[in-house]
Parts: structure tokens; sequence; C-alpha cells
């Protein structure tokens, strides 16, 4: 299992409450059963500006990263999937 | 040990829009200007504003400073200083066109001035018709003015310590402020910031909530430092909430929901708010909402095994509606919660927004408290702007558009009043060893081993005795077992240990400091609230429900030491117009 390590957490310390709590459940549900790929692409979606970060996780906005596009069902589903958590 | 120092003429924590803007005023003054944030700069909570900028720039409608400043007296509940109201009113203008000039993308108008929005609270002729006075860039002002404020910053060369944690600021026997003790967060190491002037600029303390819009990083670092450092904060009890946040996420649901038709229902399915307001109902004003759906919790007719929210119901309303009307509200509440609104309700409780109290200024940014007979006496060296700050502009109740514009006009005067102020201090003063002590003290104290209460459980159950205790129903008899339950609980915190005590990235110490700073800012809200014996603005006792002038026109003030009040008048005398003397409330 891959652990995010604490320099990936702290970096999902957004300016935004939505992303903070997104990035956050992600971390903790999702991102240990990424692959290496999977793991640059979510460290490339971290270096996004919130706003735009928000809009491509929402599905506001689509974008031609097609790892950034694997990530985004995942993201959405360890938030959507534990609504009690 | 050796310790690394750096020296600068001004230094700044925090980078916000507050911080930025001081930032850019002083590095374009060729000051050397050093900003430490915890966090990447654009990273800071001042994206998340969507509103905008009020200035009476009259590109829509008829307008003037002088109506804007009646607005923000009368939306204070005349708590707010008249002269800072009058000096950023009449300021506002000019910083929307500085920042124009930044290159921020404001919404035009077809003639290419900039677009201007109205929002509540906002009045032509001293309280007649509405006005149009809110500029923004689209959903995103914050957002842009952000990304403009740090480009602009990068430009001017200003020093970034991205990703350090400021621990406490270094102060003399003489009083003066001298920089901060920080701690670079990628290795661990305490690094000396040595500044002839101090900024703080960390934003609010909205995370003492445990519902609460604002992002995990507004822990309140900024006022809890100056808290230990001696300095009083003010106003604390004015936390501004809105009636219908997510539960147990924050998120707020904009009362366009119940524009809409959208209505509440408590755990026996009744639309509660007929009792509350016959007339207005689910539209009744923000603390009526808030109050009532506190009330049915309390009583026991809330929502959920925990009975701990109320459900906002737009089922009624049809797919087609909620579609075509209030598609981001279905996106939040299907991302957030995994309930589509055209199926089931959304659960909601009030969620803390914005923290109108923070650290006393005048209206040049300088820190005041009170000496003797002198209730706002400057602390030589040490400023604050923005949230952290209570300049006091928004009083018992801010105004929408208001919180950017208090940012640009108070983060540049402090700015200007630091380069006065270097003028005619132009060395470093000698560096107290036992101040710097101190603070590492603080970092060394998380290095403690053995056993402890771990951070993380202690934190939720601030939160929570904030929200029960502190919340949208206020009586004495509540906020005194609140202030009984933070007393037990800084106790515990005192004793709590952290497992991890790796130096590189130690996150587990980032958030164990930062619960500190909560407890500080926590019990600062709550003894204040309790000390406030009236309702005024976002500040409502079910025992005091009455606006009282008599004896409470005046601004809190809550130090560390015993967790004493004090009280200061609030300055009712405008620079240059004559005095708005205070009225009931009507809108």
């Amino acid at each position: 299992m891959v652990m995010p390590d604490t320099r990936t957490r702290w970096r999902c310390r957004r300016g935004m409450l939505e992303n903070d709590l997104l990035l956050g459940r992600f971390l903790d549900h999702g991102y240990d059963s990424l692959d290496q790929e999977g793991r640059d692409a979510f460290e490339r979606l971290l270096g996004y500006p919130d706003n735009l970060l928000l809009d491509l996780v929402l599905g506001r906005q689509a974008t031609v990263d097609s790892g950034i596009a694997r990530l985004v069902p995942l993201i959405r589903a360890a938030t959507a999937d534990r609504p009690e958590a | 040990m050796k310790l690394t120092t750096r020296k600068f003429d001004a230094l700044i924590i925090g980078a916000g829009g507050a911080g930025l803007r001081a930032a850019l005023q002083l590095s374009n003054a060729d000051a050397r200007v050093a900003v430490v944030s915890k966090v990447f700069p654009t990273r800071s909570h001042t994206v998340a504003a969507q509103g905008g900028v009020n200035a009476a720039l009259a590109n829509v409608l008829p307008d003037s400073w002088h109506w804007h400043m009646f607005d923000t007296i009368k939306g204070s509940d005349y708590l707010g200083d008249q002269d800072a109201i009058e000096y950023m009113c009449r300021a506002a203008p000019k910083v929307v066109y500085e920042l124009e000039h930044f290159g921020v993308p404001f919404s035009r108008l077809d003639n290419g001035g900039i677009y201007q929005r109205a929002f509540g609270g906002q009045s032509q002729n001293f309280g007649k018709e509405q006005a149009a006075r809110t500029c923004a860039a689209a959903d995103r002002t914050g957002h842009a003015i952000l990304h403009s404020l740090y480009q602009q910053n990068l430009r001017a060369r200003t020093h970034f310590f991205d990703e350090y944690f400021a621990i406490d600021l270094i102060k003399d026997e003489a009083g003066y402020v001298l920089g901060v003790v920080a701690f670079e967060i990628l290795s661990g190491e305490p690094i000396v910031i040595e500044a002839k002037t101090t900024l703080i600029a960390t934003g609010g303390a909205g995370q003492i909530f445990r519902t609460n819009t604002n992002a995990l990083s507004n822990t309140g670092d900024g006022m809890a430092m100056a808290l230990r450092a001696g300095v009083p904060l003010e106003d604390m009890e004015f936390v501004q909430f809105h009636p219908t946040g997510i539960a147990g996420r924050g998120m707020l649901i904009t009362e366009g929901v119940r524009g809409e038709g959208g209505f509440l229902i408590n755990g026996e399915g009744e639309r509660f708010m007929e009792r509350y307001a016959p007339q207005a109902k689910d539209l009744a004003s923000r603390d009526v909402v808030s109050r009532a759906i506190a009330i049915e919790i309390r009583e026991g007719r809330g929502c959920g095994k925990n009975k701990d929210h109320v459900l906002l119901d737009m089922r009624h309303l049809g797919t087609d509606t909620i579609m075509k009307k209030l598609p981001g509200i279905r996106e939040m509440s299907m991302t957030f919660l995994g309930v589509d609104p055209i199926e089931k309700p959304i659960a909601v409780f009030p969620t803390c927004h914005y923290s109108m109290g923070g650290i006393p200024t005048n209206r040049d940014g300088q820190v005041v408290v009170p000496v003797k007979d002198t209730p706002e006496d400057p602390v030589p060296g040490l400023y604050a702007a923005g949230e952290a700050a209570c300049v006091s502009v928004h009083g018992a109740n801010r105004l929408g558009g208001n919180s950017l514009l208090d940012i640009l006009v108070f983060g540049r005067a402090a700015a200007n009043h630091i380069l006065d102020f270097l003028k005619e201090n132009r060395y470093h003063r000698p560096l107290p060893q036992a101040s710097v002590d101190q603070a590492l003290e603080r970092l060394s104290r998380w290095e403690r081993k053995g056993d402890g209460e771990a951070v993380e459980p202690l934190r939720r159950e601030l939160r929570k005795v904030m929200e029960d205790h502190c919340g949208v129903f206020r009586t004495a008899e509540v906020m005194q077992e609140g202030v009984d339950k933070l007393r037990v609980l800084r106790e515990r915190i005192e004793n709590a240990v952290i497992r991890d005590h790796t130096q590189t990235f130690n996150t587990a110490r980032i958030e164990a400091m930062e619960l500190e700073n909560l407890m500080d800012c926590a019990m600062a809200t709550m003894c204040s609230a309790l000390g406030r014996e009236e309702s005024r603005g976002a500040h409502s006792r079910v025992d005091f429900p009455e606006r009282d002038d008599e004896r409470w026109l005046k601004h809190s003030l809550y130090s560390l030491l015993d967790d004493s009040m004090d009280y200061k008048p609030v300055r009712t005398q405008p620079v240059t117009v004559e005095s708005f003397p205070p009225k009931k409330r009507v809108y």
C-alpha cells in the first residue's frame, strides 16, 4: 500500500474548504490504490490554482491531461461515497 | 543550537490579500520585505471570496462614498469605528483602480467601465433606493485579486518564505515587536526573522467552529500570537453565521434555494419556520433562521440518527426547476453528501463564515492596546490588517463586498505607515534572547514523548464545544458551561502529545500548534460573547434580546491573562463629516 507522504498531505491544504475536503478524503480513501503514474498526475493536479482545481474535480471544466482526467471520478467517489465520515 | 537569522525592514505574516497588498506597497517603495506563509501564497483563503469589492464608482447607479459609509455604519449595528469607515469608503475607488492596473480582470459594462452589482445592505441617499456598488471579476474576484497581487509581488522582488510556520512574535522589554520565530515546514529547522516592523495578516479563525465555510488553514494563528504577546483581541463575540451550511461539512447553500421556494423541515417533518416567522417563513433574516434551526435541534426535533441537523427540502420544485435554476447546489449536494436534492432533502446546519473581531488596530494598521488611561496606545513595530485585525470597520456585522475592500485598504494603509516608521527607526534593535527562547520552547514542547491525548480528538471536541455553547443560540447559562468546558480542554491540550517526531514535513506538529492557536481564539470568542449582555448585529443573546446602547455601545477586549474582559469606547467621530448616531436598524 502506498501512503501519501506528509509533503503531499500538506499540499492538499488549500485556499477553499471544498478542496480541503475533496483532497483530504481522497488521501484517506483512494490514493493508496494509485500507481506511480496516478500519483504523478495527482502531484500535477495539486499544482493547479484552487478555482480551476475545483472546476476540474466537479466536472465544470475538462482537461486534456488524461492522467488527471482519470483521477477526477476517483476523487469525487472518495467524498460522495462516504457522506457520514 | 545554531539558529539561522535573517533581517528585513518589514515582515508580513500571511500571504492572503491583506498581506500581499501591504507587501507590494512596501516592495515598490524599496523596503526589504519578507512574507511568511504556512501554505503556498496562492492557496490563501482570499481565493474563496466570490462576491466582490465595494466602491462608490457610480458606474451603474448614482453613488457616493458617504452613502457607502452610512450603509457600513448601519450594517455594523453602530459598533463600527466611524473614522476608519470614512477612511475606507473614501479610499475604495482608489484601491479598485489600483487593482485594475495590477491586472485584475474586472467584469465590464458595454461602455468599458467596471461592472457593479447590487448586494444586500447597499443604498443610495442614506438608506433609500438600492445601490449597485460591488465590483467583481465574474464569481472569482478573490482568486483574481490574490493571483494578481502575487504576480506583482514577484515582479517587485518581495522575498517569500513559502511553507514556513510562524510560532510567536519577538518582543523586547520596551515593548517593541522585532519580528518572529518561525520554522521551515520542509526541514523542521527554526529560523529567527528579525524585522523593524511586523504585520500580522493571517486571516480569520473560522475553524474554531465544527461547521464553518473556511479553509482548514483558518486557525487564527496571528490572533493567538498577538494574545500571547499581551495584545487583547477586540469584539471576538461577533461571528457571522449563515443558516444553511451543509451539515457536517460547512459549505454554503445559498439563500437562492429558499428564494426559489425550498423550505426547512425538522425531524417531525414540520415546516418549523412557519412558527418562528409566520410572514417571511423560510425567507426570514439570516439570524432568525439560524436561531430557529438551533432551537429545533436543542429541543430534540433535529433530523438524522444524532438529531443534529434539519433538512432543506426542494423536491417539490421539480426536476426542471432544480436543473435549470439550482444546478450548482445540486452538484455540491451530490458531491459532498452523495444526495441528489431532486430525490432527497439536504442536511443543513448554521455555518460560521467570518470573524468581525480580531487584533485591535487604528486606521493606520498600527496595533493598539489600552495603557493606563489611553485606550489605544500603539505597540511599536506591530501592525495587523484583514480578517485577523479589528480596525473596526465591520463592527457587529459585515456587509457583503466589504471584506475584500477591508484587506486592500488597510493592507495598503498599514504599509504606508510602516514606511513612515522605517524613516524614523533606521536600525534593528538588539534581539531579546529571552523572547526568542520562549518561542522555541513552544516548538520543543511538542517533542515531549510518553502518554498523553492525541491532537485530532481534542480539536474535534473543541469545535463541538464552540458549536454547542457559542453558536447562534447564546445564553449566560449555555456559555458559562462552555467556558468551563474550554478551561478543562485547555489543560488537556497542555498535556497532549504527538506520535510523529520527525523533522521533515511534520504535519502532526503543525496541527498541534494550530490547535493551541484555535484554543486561544475559542476562549476569546466564548468569554467575549458571555460578557456582552445585549443582542447586536451577529451577536444574538436569547436572554438579552435587545440592543442596549446605554451599556454596550463599546468594544470588547479579551486578554489571555486570567481570561479577563475590558472595554473601550466606539470611535463615533468620523474624520471630516458628521457622526451617524445609533438608530434602530430596519431594512
